[in-house]
């Protein structure tokens, strides 16, 4: 039990993440490669407050600050990395963000008060499923409404046309960083929670290799789509479990078969399960027939 | 002088030679980015996989057929070439008009590929790469040069005159470079541009193979990740010499290894990789083209 419950609690971090990285690239068609270090910088943070400076208030008020510090320190970080790049575009702005993430994690294994290379312990063990499960309604919330507002649609008219947006009259850049910095103050709850669910944090916790993973998620459940990413965050978070089920070789070659599943997904069907479609109530709804030529 | 000043100018000259090795092998694999790229605009992610490649496939010939460097060195480079070639037609020749992002992310899954299935057959451990020819030092003054040293950096600029005859004065070469310059205009004039691509690729990494089995030679270690770090490395190297241009890739991956040799040296080693990721952000944002690159403006 407690097995299921510790994999549902990933899950739910790996749904802010992933949502999160779907608002920069599924919606707004940015191309990050640095997800992993916001997701670090928002752990980092998080867990500072909560071993350094704790408040004398009920644990679960605690982490909510924690949550919030992790969510400005990240979002900072976000100003900070998406001002000077999102000048760039395609390729440049992933290898861009990619430098930045490995960054981040080089500047903490040298910070010494935050554990540098032996890594970050003794942080109090305050998330728990409500807590991760409220935070991924809140992330879905925000992002599903911020997309279905009149920002949702200039941020998604930057992703089908940048310079047809911009001679609509769409301020592109203010956009671009808006979309960029909210999905990565979104990592940084997402770390938080990870944080104080772990108890210990690692700068070998945020390599590259988990913004491909995040990046994986986003694209193997259809890229651009709200729905796409949670699915895709459950099953790729689920899927190594399930592999262990095969036995032992099958379980130490996940990683080759996750890297022939994106290559295989690339090549097959690009746009993912989901496509750019969301869920919604009306699928289960029975289908009138309406008479053609009427409407 | 006093003997302060005599020692720091050793160090610095000691840097600069460790640097213009380590340099030479950044610049090796730096050339198959570039050439990759300037041919159909992809990052190669998977670039640093041929160079593990190369790497191991010198340590097999050497530890257990005994071959001489001179014969493991082109056996390398070779298969690495044949190994290229065939994840070019199997994965990047499909996915060349779904988009230049789509094609990244392929090439990200191509080399996560080859690292863990490295892991997997061959074992994460690091392995001793076996002694190909006699260590010998020269010293002058305090600073000193190893056999392996000079023998990397003469391997290197042999291969690049190669290449610069390759590209510039063969017939292969000419279509290369009307492939790069406009790939319809070049089909139209009767030049097969799918295996010119495919060569590309080939040569490509042959070299990033040569500087694996350099390498190999030089640290005596080779594992199934050792690709990763310097891929991106070299690929900062392209970058910084501007993208696309074969004298940029080798100018940038000389200033790269001494730069960073120099961060080793009189700062801190931790921040070796930091110093190099901030020279590929602030060449991307200050000069995008590079070097040696030319600008391009953005058309509608």
């Amino acid at each position: 039990m407690d097995y299921v419950a510790h994999l549902t609690l990933n899950a739910g971090t790996f749904i802010i993440l992933a949502v999160s990285l779907h608002l920069i690239n599924g919606a707004c068609g940015q191309f990050s490669l640095g997800h992993a270090g916001f997701w670090a910088v928002g752990a980092y943070a998080g867990a500072a407050f909560s071993v350094y400076a704790p408040l004398p208030v009920p644990d679960f008020v605690n982490l909510f600050i924690s949550c919030g510090i992790g969510f400005v320190a990240a979002a900072i970080a976000g100003i900070i990395i998406g001002v000077p790049c999102l000048r760039l575009r395609g390729d440049y702005l992933a290898i861009a963000t990619l430098g930045f993430g490995e960054i981040i994690r080089i500047l903490i294994i040298n910070m010494d008060s935050i554990g540098g290379p032996r890594g970050f312990t003794n942080i109090p063990n305050w998330s728990n499923l409500f807590w991760v499960y409220l935070w991924v309604v809140i992330t879905i919330v925000v992002v599903t409404n911020i997309l279905k507002s009149s920002t949702g649609r200039a941020i998604i008219s930057i992703r089908e046309d940048e310079i047809a947006a911009e001679s609509m009259g769409i301020n592109t850049f203010v956009y671009k960083t808006m979309a960029f910095v909210i999905g990565a103050g979104f990592a940084g709850v997402a770390g938080s929670l990870f944080g104080h669910a772990q108890q210990f944090l690692h700068p070998n916790n945020f390599t590259f290799m988990w913004s491909v993973i995040i990046l994986l998620m986003i694209i193997l459940g259809g890229l651009g789509s709200t729905t796409g990413a949670i699915v895709g965050a459950v099953v790729l978070t689920a899927l190594p479990e399930v592999l262990r089920f095969f036995g032992d070789t099958v379980s130490e070659w996940r990683m080759v078969i996750y890297s022939l599943i994106l290559i295989l997904l690339m090549l097959l069907r690009p746009e993912g399960i989901f496509g750019k479609k969301e869920f919604s109530l009306s699928w289960f709804r029975a289908r009138k027939l309406t008479p053609s030529g009427d409407k | 002088m006093n003997e302060e000043m005599m020692f720091m100018l050793y160090d610095t000259a000691q840097f600069l030679i460790n640097g213009l090795v380590q340099g030479s092998i950044y610049a090796l694999v730096a050339l198959g980015y570039t050439m990759v790229y300037g041919i159909i605009k992809l990052i190669n992610f998977a670039h640093g996989e041929f160079y593990m490649i190369g790497a191991f496939i010198g340590y097999f010939t050497i530890t257990y057929f005994h071959f001489p460097l001179i014969l493991a060195l082109p056996v390398a480079m070779l298969l690495s070439g044949f190994a290229a070639v065939i994840v070019e037609k199997l994965v990047y020749k499909p996915i060349r008009h779904a988009g230049r992002v789509a094609a990244l992310i392929t090439a990200l899954g191509v080399s996560l590929f080859f690292q863990y299935a490295g892991q997997n057959i061959l074992g994460a451990d690091p392995k001793a790469f076996p002694q190909a020819m006699p260590e010998l030092t020269f010293e002058f003054g305090e600073v000193y040069i190893t056999t392996t040293q000079i023998m990397i950096m003469v391997s290197t600029f042999v291969l690049m005159v190669l290449l610069w005859w390759l590209v510039g004065h063969t017939k292969i070469g000419k279509a290369m470079r009307a492939t790069s310059f406009n790939k319809d205009a070049a089909a139209l004039m009767g030049i097969n541009t799918d295996r010119i691509i495919s060569f590309t690729f080939f040569v490509g990494a042959m070299l990033a193979g040569a500087a694996g089995v350099l390498v190999g030679m030089y640290y005596n270690t080779v594992e199934p990740m050792m690709g990763l770090i310097p891929g991106l490395k070299a690929f900062v190297a392209a970058v910084l010499g501007g993208i696309g241009s074969i004298p940029g890739a080798v100018i940038g991956g000389l200033v790269l290894g001494v730069v960073e040799n120099l961060v080793v040296g009189f700062w801190e080693s931790t921040y070796r990789d930091a110093v190099s990721f901030s020279i590929l952000i602030f060449i991307l944002l200050v000069k995008p083209a590079g070097l040696l690159g030319k600008n391009i403006r953005e058309k509608v």
